[in-house]
């Protein structure tokens, strides 16, 4: 493929042109001055569709560069038909070196997971955000939202989490788990599972969370107080599993339900593709071990 | 069987899309359709995918509805994407529909208004039966239109004028001084929106939205009870101002459809009783669409004549914010996009609440016995 950065390219470097990518650098800036304050930005139509990746795409190109080393992946792995699309977009538009390994990656963009391996000081994660706004399943108005920010009024929040004890002996929230930034904004950890929420807080990696649709920005820069909601008596915990991965035997990643056959068989696998598999390169194994998903794995480009 | 994995890899979009490719034209048998032909006989697409893709350029939007296979809202996603990649070079001076070339201009109103009443070119009072005609092999002989013996009044009054005497209507006059126009395209969304800002929403926004929400109106959701006070169709001039000349020139002609839609407003107690209008503005021939951005237009502006707001059609966060079928077609089916994250999330809690369920039931029959 020819880079697409040739003289003779029809976009410009990213894809976006440079007075975007410095408006949303600016809201980037502003974010990140702000943290979990949602920054509105003048999000553009990007070639896929809203709800596809828009906010998180349009964060990478505006800081993406020549040298970066750009990883994407989706329900945390590298492997999901969109994440595969997006990688290929920046492999084209931008010239970036790709990669699956965590370690590697400079800057991360992610749908629904944070990677199992924790994030380093040079790193940047970038989350792809459905809905920004915290409160919106709540208050559906965008103009009485904004005031219980500003007037930092998250009792209807409180409440809905009482309520959610009431009806089910616990906080039955397992997604999109809402979160206190350094004691003062709510946010939304975008509809990563709850069990990521820890990696949130203190992390050496700078956060950027982009919405695309909605046309807001926030951010978490290093080190960031972020706290999960939760009640004295009903302490904030995350999802654990009976089974250990069945490739790799790890015991403490996220596991997905990989259904095998209509007879109710199933395997639990990590959801992060690539912890897994540097887990098996290391020696480790799980109790289904050489099973054919073990093999399926087409490398990125 | 090994049920497979929704992991798709990059070898399985290549071939999709190929397949779509191969879809796209269809039986190799039949001529390929070329852009020329959707640009001048599916005139009425292009116009719509224009308007809804807020980009004039008849060429690229018949590109796009043939690349789309003729999938509208897909074709006005493929011109937005294109749109927004191009530079600004700066804004044109307001266009005078008052000065357009009119095809076709009815008013509602009164039986005979200024200028005339313009049927033009109009799906109106034709009876819809299938022309078989039409699906015959060549080229059907069509009788060319008769053309009238006097030319048009030029410039063609507007509505406007019949009630400037009276006052009768509400008057429009560009505000001196005012600030540039709200751009959607380059600023988010913000409420309390400003007419500018709404009136840009909805001529970007879906045309079956719109309808629908005028159509509620009428119903009775949100009444405003409108009057066609007048539609035109045709040509104007756009002007531009070269910092070079620093005096205007015409760059070009656009095809607009106008629509002043007139409402009674039964005064305060320091207004008169008048009429107020909902305005419609779209790039072609888009008349359905004119007529419903009009009449939503003249619902959102409740707070001006003091009207209660009940309905849908009055509420501008829930009109504005879901009209732009880009935005709605993309968040929709991003829903086929992997969740299995979430969905395993979900599973775990739906599986302790039904063992707790069990359990509880158990232990009740346990009592009873």
């Amino acid at each position: 493929m020819s880079p697409s950065n040739a003289p003779e390219r029809y976009y410009n470097y990213a894809y976006l042109d440079e007075q975007t990518k410095r408006m949303i650098r600016r809201s980037i800036l502003k974010a990140l001055a702000i943290p979990g304050y949602q920054v509105p930005f003048g999000s553009r139509e990007m070639p896929v569709p809203y709800g596809w990746g828009t906010g998180g795409i349009q964060l990478t190109a505006a800081i993406v560069g020549p040298d970066d080393v750009y990883k994407c992946i989706d329900q945390g792995a590298d492997d999901t038909t969109n994440a595969v699309s997006i990688r290929r977009f920046f492999a084209k538009v931008a010239d970036v070196k790709t990669t699956e390994d965590t370690g590697e990656a400079t800057i991360i963009q992610t749908r629904h997971r944070v990677p199992e391996k924790p994030l380093t000081s040079n790193q940047v994660l970038i989350y792809q955000v459905p809905q920004p706004e915290p409160l919106r399943g709540l208050e559906p108005r965008e103009t009485e939202t904004r005031a219980m920010h500003a007037y930092e009024e998250y009792g209807l929040q409180y409440v809905s989490l009482y309520e959610s004890v009431s009806r089910y002996g616990r906080i039955a929230n397992t997604a999109s788990y809402p979160v206190m930034v350094e004691e003062r904004y709510l946010m939304s950890p975008s509809p990563i599972p709850k069990f990521d929420n820890p990696k949130l807080n203190d992390s050496d990696a700078i956060m950027l969370f982009g919405a695309g649709r909605e046309k807001r920005i926030y951010a978490l820069p290093p080190h960031t107080s972020v706290r999960s909601l939760d009640f004295e008596d009903y302490p904030f915990e995350v999802q654990t599993w009976e089974q250990s991965c069945a490739l790799c035997g790890s015991e403490n990643s996220y596991l997905d339900e990989v259904i095998l056959d209509d007879a109710g068989q199933k395997m639990f696998v990590c959801s992060d593709s690539h912890h897994c598999a540097e887990r098996r390169q290391a020696g480790h194994a799980g109790p289904m071990a050489g099973h054919a998903l073990d093999q399926t794995k087409e490398p990125a480009q | 069987m090994a049920y497979v994995s929704v992991k798709g890899g990059e070898k399985a979009i290549t071939n999709a899309h190929r397949w779509l490719e191969e879809d796209r034209r269809g039986d190799r048998a039949v001529p390929e359709l070329t852009v020329e032909q959707v640009r001048e006989q599916m005139s009425l697409a292009v116009d719509r995918v224009m308007a809804e893709g807020s980009c004039y350029d008849r060429g690229l939007a018949a590109l796009a509805i043939k690349q789309a296979r003729g999938d509208l809202p897909e074709a006005v996603f493929l011109l937005r994407a294109y749109r927004t990649t191009l530079p600004r070079l700066g804004a044109s001076l307001p266009i005078e529909t008052e000065d357009m070339a009119v095809r076709r201009r009815v008013s509602a109103a009164f039986k005979d208004i200024p200028g005339g009443q313009v049927l033009g070119p109009t799906f109106d009072y034709t009876h819809r039966l299938l022309d078989f005609a039409l699906a015959a092999d060549g080229e059907t002989p069509i009788a060319p239109a008769p053309e009238a013996e006097q030319p048009q009044e030029y410039p063609m009054p507007t509505i406007a004028s019949v009630f400037r005497h009276e006052d009768l209507l509400e008057h429009e006059e560009p505000t001196e001084g005012a600030d540039e126009p709200f751009d959607l395209t380059r600023e988010p969304m913000s409420f309390p929106a400003g007419r500018d800002q709404r009136l840009q929403a909805l001529a970007r926004g879906d045309e079956g939205f719109l309808l629908s929400l005028a159509y509620s109106s009428q119903r009775g959701w949100g009444a405003t009870h409108p009057l066609c006070g007048e539609i035109r169709l045709g040509e104007v001039a756009v002007e531009f101002v070269p910092e070079e000349l620093g005096f205007p020139i015409e760059i070009g002609e656009i095809t607009v459809t106008e629509c002043t839609m007139l409402s009674g407003f039964s005064g305060s107690a320091s207004r008169a009783p008048q009429y107020t209008r909902g305005y419609g503005l779209t790039f072609g021939h888009c008349e359905r669409k004119a007529m419903s951005v009009a009449i939503v237009d003249r619902a959102l502006r409740h707070r001006e004549v003091g009207e209660q707001a009940e309905a849908p059609v009055q509420d501008e966060e829930f009109v504005l914010y879901h009209s732009d079928n880009v935005e709605a077609s993309g968040f929709v089916q991003h829903l086929k996009l992997p969740h299995y994250v979430d969905f395993q999330a979900d599973l775990q809690l739906i599986r302790r609440l039904r063992q707790e369920h069990f359990d509880r039931q158990a232990a009740l029959k346990e009592a009873a016995e």
